[in-house]
């Protein structure tokens, strides 16, 4: 196993979810063999090779000037909401 | 000939006589949804409503001799994309509350094209799939065999078209998930050039290798369908701002002098070998109708798998961090406090495969390991993209098979990641370098007494839609693989 259970543990809260103590060794070995998988990347010779940054070359990311574009749809967007009061998102207490 | 086995060119031919209306051709499709679809499983979400206005007003407009090529054609839409005011899930419980609330731009010019929305069709849970069945809504089953898989992840797109539920379906294409369910399913399957159609309101997998693209039944309608979504989008930061082409005009391009290189890599040991000889009789009839074939190398192409499964968890497990059970989407049962409330909400609403990937990705982009993983991936991604672009030096297209099988059984590849992963072998290379790239029916072959269509790949230099588009459109001219059905179907 490339992966410790402890690590994937720490995967897993990193990545904020919850995985039941039964399916935790089913993610240990799984994770592993895809890490143990793209592990063969190590041996390609890639000296001096840019990383690339966009798939097509010459392209980079547009800019567009500073204006507001968007009108306010927030209560159609909120629809979506499991919890909402008056125009805010409702989560659990955060601060005491 | 019945209505529903027309190709899109025919039955825009059929409204635009007045032979038919959209009302016919719609009511005529959501019956067969209705009697066929089910045990198919290919519609998350039929719209028949929708289908019945969207129909009556082409029908208005075709009388006035308005409206284009596509209007009154009735379409189905990948669940990835965003309707306005109709659930879009991604194949995922995690959205199955999730009603969108703008059109994504695809759905929007198909809309403005004056085409009907059946409905809504089922996915691999986010994209993430070779086989369809990491759906939350379970899986599809193939047309041409149902204890077999339609490919994924555009896997309901595909079966819906294969089995004549809609004359062609939208799609959309990170590793393979256009092309590689249109080769399980006997469809044609484009996967455009990055950047040449907007990802706005397609719910985002991997940023830098997603694109949306189409299945049909013909290169002539894929060229119809792409005419249709092309183009400059200022919504997506990555749509690429150039021209669009007469996709349809440029279709009669002879195949007397195209320069056609084979992937050698392609042709390896995982190919089925029957595969191999139907893709090689493919590449003859290229031949005798004057095209010059050679053999290309494409050295870097066996890593573009281990590639893939660096860069694309990566950009999911960033993109799928705004499911937080908040602002939409699922959200947990009396969470704890605001850390029970994303851990339970993302651990519920993702199914496995999407949370080892999200996983995968935030393993390979934290702290001590990204550059021995995320940064040397983006490195060997070069070397590949350099591989294709050396090729399109002496050839105008390359190709070489699909898939490396044909459809296999449901719950064959569910086991092992790796095994599932390898199905992508020979289609992620076009995504990892931007290109454009389409599967084409290539012929059959027989097993347990079920005929099992194979798909031919070709991959061109990018915005060389239109030479992949006419290569394919005078292929089908030769051949009549594409006009093949499924028992039972047509």
């Amino acid at each position: 196993m490339s992966l410790t259970r402890a690590q994937v543990e720490g995967i897993a809260h990193l990545a904020r979810l919850e995985i039941s103590e039964a399916q935790l060794p089913v993610y240990v070995d799984r994770l592993s063999r895809i890490i143990d998988f793209v592990e063969q990347l190590s041996a390609a010779d890639t000296g001096g090779v840019a990383p690339m940054a966009h798939p097509l070359a010459d392209q980079a990311q547009r800019l567009r000037p500073d204006v507001v574009t968007e009108t306010d749809r927030h209560e159609k967007y909120q629809q979506n909401a499991a919890a909402v009061a008056a125009g805010l998102y409702l989560v659990p207490k955060v601060i005491d | 000939m019945s209505l529903h086995t027309l190709t899109v060119a025919e039955l825009a031919a059929g409204l635009r006589a007045r032979r038919f209306s959209s009302l016919d051709l719609t009511l005529h499709f959501l019956g067969r949804i209705e009697r066929l679809a089910p045990a198919l499983n290919a519609f998350v979400t039929v719209t028949a409503d929708h289908a019945l206005a969207d129909a009556r007003a082409a029908d208005e407009l075709l009388a006035r001799g308005e409206g284009g090529p596509l209007t009154g054609v009735p379409i189905a839409h990948k669940d990835i994309f965003c309707t306005d005011g109709v659930l879009t899930t991604c194949g995922s419980r995690m959205l199955s509350n999730f009603v969108a609330p703008y059109d994504a731009t695809v759905v929007e010019r198909w809309k403005a094209s004056g085409t009907v929305l059946l409905g809504k069709t089922n996915m691999d849970e986010f994209a993430m799939g070779s086989s369809n069945e990491t759906s939350w809504y379970g899986p599809v089953r193939n047309p041409w065999d149902p204890v077999r898989v339609p490919g994924g992840s555009s896997g309901g797109s595909a079966a819906a078209v294969a089995a004549c539920l809609a004359p062609a379906a939208s799609g959309t294409d990170t590793g393979g998930s256009i092309r590689q369910p249109a080769a399980l399913t006997n469809l044609t399957g484009l996967k455009p050039t990055y950047g040449r159609v907007s990802r706005y309101g397609m719910i985002a997998f991997a940023s830098s290798l997603d694109q949306a693209g189409v299945l049909t039944r013909s290169a002539e309608d894929a060229a119809l369908f792409l005419t249709a979504m092309a183009g400059f989008d200022p919504r997506d930061s990555t749509s690429v701002d150039a021209p669009v082409p007469d996709y349809l005009a440029e279709l009669s391009r002879p195949l007397k002098g195209l320069r056609v290189g084979v992937i050698r890599e392609f042709f390896d040991k995982g190919l089925d070998v029957r595969v191999s000889q139907l893709v090689q009789d493919a590449i003859e009839a290229l031949r005798a109708e004057g095209a010059t074939v050679r053999e290309v190398s494409l050295p870097a192409l066996p890593l573009s798998v281990p590639t893939y499964y660096v860069v694309a968890p990566a950009e999911c497990s960033s993109n799928l961090s705004r499911f937080d059970g908040v602002r939409f989407g699922h959200r947990c049962e009396a969470p704890r406090d605001l850390l029970d409330l994303y851990k339970r909400s993302r651990g519920e609403g993702f199914g496995d495969e999407v949370k080892r990937r999200i996983m995968t990705g935030t393993y390979v982009l934290s702290a001590g390991y990204y550059d021995a993983y995320y940064l040397k991936a983006q490195q060997v991604r070069q070397v590949i993209a350099a591989d294709f672009a050396r090729a399109f030096r002496d050839v105008d297209v390359v190709i070489g098979p699909t898939a490396p099988t044909p459809a296999f059984e449901l719950g064959s590849k569910t086991s092992d990641p790796i095994t599932m992963y390898l199905n992508d072998i020979y289609t992620i290379g076009a995504n990892l370098a931007g290109l454009p790239a389409i599967s084409v029916p290539c012929g059959f072959v027989q097993e347990g007494g079920r005929d099992l269509p194979v798909g031919l790949q070709l991959v061109g230099p990018h915005f060389a839609e239109s030479l992949l588009l006419s290569v394919s459109h005078q292929y089908q001219q030769l051949t009549d693989w594409h006009r093949r059905l499924p028992e039972g179907y047509a």
